[in-house]
């Protein structure tokens, strides 16, 4: 079962990185002078010649990818999840999107829990920005064997993706022994009929811990774990709109345009049942240790709890 | 190259004019002004100096080209059609609804075009991509990219620079096509862009200087590129916009606008009686 030791899925996305090029020549590793906070150092130490410094230039990084991807490469193009969806957002856009080009974005240092850096480098927008582009698919693993399986799978699927990374060691609560990821196919980590909460990425292991104390005060909320926001499963959406008749989505990301929304179109378009997002309110982060922001913005397990809990009264 | 290989050449670049002016007329739209200055280049490029075959427009070992000034599709798709990449009946329909040919180059459905372009600065980053594909790999195609003057002016343009020389791109051979005109008026009243041949030597660059609408001259400076190594090159190529229309010539006006019926019978036939006496 899960272990207790935590790690960081920027950690987990690079030791995932090596893993798969063993195999495969014609992946390759961009990063924009963040490699040691990225993890793709990881990647850099075991296939130097397969590395590809791009210095502090995030856009001209992702039109090298795009280059590198006509020509058979599959590259993965790391840097803050602010600067590649952020400062590059032009240059996924129409360098890697229009073309569909098979370019692995990654985005580390997603959300508050970058910490003390504060509220430049606290990205709450990536998912946002990267859902909007066509053909995009957008993942954001919430531990580290979900990590491991989704680079796998990024690499598998033959276009863009993009892939959040969080800096915080988080814990696992994952399967690895029965765990099976698949792009676009949400996972149900409880059953419940009363309510349904939805979360993705770091959240979603504080939403598990929040719905089994629920639990015991009578709430029996069913959890599911979204991590893809795009293509996203509307089936499972619209089963626990229709089975449970209240949402409640819980993000590390604005609660504009990521998946509360993502969540809320389809419940609007197909089984209307209200929709209550939780998430950054439309504000900017700002400088702190990461758990003590969780804390502050309702994203660890008790104020995730709270505030379903005021949901439903 | 003997008289008669430049002869044709400067047929061809005539041929491309016309299917340049034929595209952007029934377009209603478009720029012909920099699809002009560039035309003599793109025609050395693909009637010269690349190795493709329109018969395979795929090949992992084909030279490429890469119009990062993509705004200026309307030649290139001349010279694509006329080398045999498709048919030139296409660019009767080129930005139409429901065409292959749109406005800016689409590499997805349009056979020999080798990046999607058009944001200006994008392209030469991923040129870059593309010369250290083919280090990576120990293949010997080149890849050319051709950049505006004005597009100079985008930031991404200087970090693709100092990745090319970063990473002694020396397959790289770059072009921009300096026909001193931008939307606003002329390059150095816009922005400020000389010394260009300067910033591109402080960027790691071997730097020709050209007329750009002079095939000796182009010939003579992708030749030189083709022995540079360890760095990358730029060819800066002194040219004149909407070169070959008499009244588009030096017209910052005929960037971005295609010419009325009375205006279109005028070009096709200076055009045409340019490459009638070509011919002769």
């Amino acid at each position: 079962m899960a272990e207790t030791k935590k790690i960081a899925t920027r950690e987990s996305f690079g030791l995932a990185l090596c893993e798969l090029a063993k195999d495969h020549p014609e992946i390759v590793v961009l990063d924009a002078d963040l490699a040691a906070a990225t993890k793709t150092e990881i990647f850099k130490k075991a296939y130097p010649e397969r590395f590809f410094d791009c210095g502090i230039a995030e856009s001209n990084m992702i039109g090298i990818a795009a280059g590198l991807a006509t020509c058979g490469k599959v590259p993965f193009a790391a840097s803050f999840a602010m600067f590649a969806t952020g400062r590059a957002y032009e240059q996924v856009r129409n360098s890697v999107g229009y073309p569909h080009l098979n370019v692995k974005i990654a985005g580390s240092h997603a959300g508050i829990s970058v910490g003390e850096d504060g509220a430049t480098h606290q990205c709450c927008e990536d998912l946002a920005l990267m859902r909007t582009i066509p053909g995009m698919v957008v993942l954001n693993p919430a531990d580290h064997y979900e990590m491991t399986a989704a680079v796998k799978a990024a690499y598998e699927y033959n276009g863009p993706v993009y892939i959040r990374l969080g800096r915080l060691a988080i814990e696992s609560f994952n399967d690895p022994d029965n765990y099976q990821f698949e792009i676009g196919k949400a996972i149900t980590l409880k059953e419940g009929n009363d309510v349904t909460v939805i979360a993705t990425g770091l959240v979603v292991n504080e939403s598990l811990k929040a719905v089994k104390e629920l639990e015991a005060q009578g709430i029996n909320a069913r959890l599911i774990n979204m991590h893809t926001i795009k293509p996203i499963d509307k089936d499972i959406i619209i089963k626990a709109a229709q089975e449970t008749g209240r949402i409640i989505t819980v993000e590390e990301h604005s609660i504009i345009g990521g998946l509360g929304e993502a969540v809320a179109a389809v419940t609007s378009e197909y089984c209307p049942v209200p929709v209550n997002r939780i998430g950054i309110e439309d504000v900017y982060g700002h400088s702190g240790p990461a758990v003590g922001l969780l804390e502050e913005f309702g994203l660890d397990a008790n104020g995730i709890k709270k505030k379903i809990e005021t949901i439903l009264k | 190259m003997n008289n008669q290989e430049l002869l044709e050449l400067k047929k061809t670049a005539c041929k491309v004019r016309i299917q340049t002016i034929e595209g952007v007329f029934n377009a209603k739209s478009g720029h012909p002004g920099g699809s002009l200055s560039a035309a003599d280049i793109m025609t050395y490029l693909y009637f010269k100096e690349m190795k493709v075959d329109p018969e395979n427009p795929k090949d992992p070992n084909r030279d490429r080209f890469v119009l990062s000034k993509g705004h200026c599709a309307p030649a290139l798709y001349g010279a694509l059609a006329i080398k045999g990449y498709f048919s030139t009946e296409e660019i009767k329909s080129l930005r139409h609804i429901g065409a292959m040919l749109q406005g800016h180059p689409d590499m997805k459905n349009t056979p020999g075009i080798d990046m999607s372009s058009g944001s200006l600065g994008q392209g030469i980053s991923a040129a870059c991509g593309m010369a250290l594909a083919a280090k990576y790999d120990g293949s010997d195609y080149r890849v050319y990219a051709m950049l505006g003057d004005g597009e100079c002016e985008e930031g991404q343009v200087w970090e693709a620079a100092m990745f090319a020389s970063h990473y002694k791109l020396d397959n790289l051979c770059a072009i921009v096509d300096f026909n001193g005109l931008q939307i606003d008026g002329h390059v150095n009243e816009v922005a400020g862009l000389e010394p260009l041949d300067k910033k591109f030597e402080g960027f790691g660059f071997e730097v020709i200087k050209i007329d750009g609408n002079n095939f000796e001259e182009i010939e003579a400076a992708f030749e030189k590129a083709k022995t540079v190594k360890g760095k990358p090159t730029v060819i800066i190529a002194s040219t004149v916009k909407g070169k070959g229309v008499s009244y588009m010539e030096n017209q910052v006006g005929w960037h971005g606008k295609a010419p009325n019926a009375d205006e279109y019978k005028i070009a096709i036939d200076e055009l045409n009686a340019q490459l009638k006496a070509l011919e002769a």
